[in-house]
């Protein structure tokens, strides 16, 4: 599957289905984040039930501490 | 000195108009690490009329890599970054009033510091501060842009309060894992990335033009980018900007406060009250026990037990080289309060 994160184009691997897993293979804090699946902002309690598609295109944006 | 704006006046938007906005504005920068630094320096070089900046730390030798306005010289003396700041910033503006403050920004502190503030830039390095600022300017009614950066990667959000979703609205809980520049490292051009933004930002709303409701990243390294439109996401039970918020973060606390600084092996205690530190003679009491004593402006530094204590004058003190906070208050008993 395809999708566009960020603006870039990525190939996901088959066990990536959906915006958790896309986080968890990211490694990004699931607390600490915004999603956005196809300019709908996904509810932080939704991200396992949230299944991506071919052609979706994903923003995610993680809080930084540092400064 | 009519020269000196000529090319920000020159660009379209900011105008003369704009110019004579920002030199009656007061802007107040939380934190002079890297990214309070930078916004620092474009902001007196904006000719922003009065800047405050307020910072609790220090400068190291670890700063230099990227916290633009300090020296060698600043690091070996150990000088305050409120100091060394204020007297850069000075130095590349003289038109402008600047000042610093060698301080712990706090709840106690807060409502004062907010008087007469334009608009707060967030240049500090950690989540517990940043929300102590969240919901002050949300009571006090001050707008803020919050910063943040690690690695190669930056993050910002303008927040206007009453208006646009807060901190506490976007993150529900304080995050207590995240990485640190000091864990993590950081790069340059993250924090001029960042900077750069939140400038910008706030030189568009001193200058009359609404600030972004997007939460904007930026990966420096991996070329990346993002931006989402968090406006939806105000929440109408939110702790700290809803009507019936409670601020959790102004509470004030009683008596001896201590904080493991992250990632720097440091403790920070505070007494309960501000006290008024005679730093000449704790200096001279600890003398024949302690190595490299040395009283500078506003703080003392010595060596004790292999710990490298940082005294201010109001009683705060940093101790190097202890991770736990039971260890770092019988220290501080022993030595500091004694
Ligand atoms: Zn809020």
């Amino acid at each position: 599957m395809n999708i566009h994160l960020n603006g870039k184009s990525i190939d996901l691997p088959g066990n990536v289905t959906t915006v958790s897993d896309l986080l968890d293979s990211y490694d990004i804090k699931k607390k600490i984040s915004v999603v956005e699946h196809n300019k709908e902002i996904v509810p932080k309690g939704n991200y396992e039930q949230t299944t991506l598609a071919d052609g979706d295109r994903i923003e995610i944006v993680h809080f930084v501490g540092g400064g | 000195m009519a020269e000196r704006y000529s090319r920000q006046e020159r660009f379209a938007p900011i105008g003369k108009e704009g110019q004579a906005l920002l030199a009656e504005k007061h802007v107040l920068i939380v934190g002079a690490g890297a990214l309070g630094c930078a916004n620092a320096e474009m902001l007196a070089r904006a000719g922003i009329g009065k800047i405050t900046i307020i910072d609790r730390d220090y400068i190291e030798w670890s700063n230099l890599g990227r916290q633009q306005l300090y020296t060698e010289e600043d690091a070996a003396s150990s000088r305050a970054k409120a100091k060394a700041a204020e007297a850069r910033l000075k130095a590349i503006n003289s038109n402008i009033e600047v000042k610093g403050i060698a301080e712990e920004f706090d709840p106690e502190n807060a409502e004062l510091l907010l008087k007469d503030i334009d608009i707060l830039i967030d240049g500090t390095d950690n989540f517990d501060t940043r929300f102590i600022i969240n919901d002050a300017a949300s009571k006090y009614k001050v707008p803020w842009i919050y910063g943040g950066c690690v690695k190669s990667h930056g993050i910002s959000l303008s927040i206007l309060p009453g208006e646009t979703p807060c901190l506490q609205c976007l993150i529900d809980q304080l995050p207590q894992d995240g990485e640190t520049c000091e864990t993590a490292g950081i790069i340059g051009p993250a924090v001029q990335v960042t900077a750069a933004y939140q400038t910008a930002e706030c030189l568009r709303f001193l200058t009359g033009h609404p600030m972004s409701t997007h939460l904007v990243s930026f990966d420096v390294w991996g070329r990346g980018y993002s931006a989402i439109d968090v406006a939806k996401l105000k929440d109408p039970q939110c702790a700290s900007c809803s009507d019936a918020a409670q601020f959790p973060y102004l509470k004030k606390e009683r008596g001896m406060r201590t904080a493991v600084l992250c990632g720097r092996d440091t403790v920070q205690v505070r007494p309960g009250g501000k006290e008024n530190v005679n730093l000449e003679r704790l200096a001279r009491r600890i003398e024949p026990f302690a190595g490299e004593a040395k009283v500078n402006e506003v703080l003392l530094r010595f060596q004790m037990e292999e710990k490298r204590f940082v005294v201010f004058r109001d009683g705060r003190t940093l101790i190097h080289g202890v991770d736990n906070v039971q260890e770092a208050k019988k220290l501080y008993h022993r030595y500091v309060e004694a």
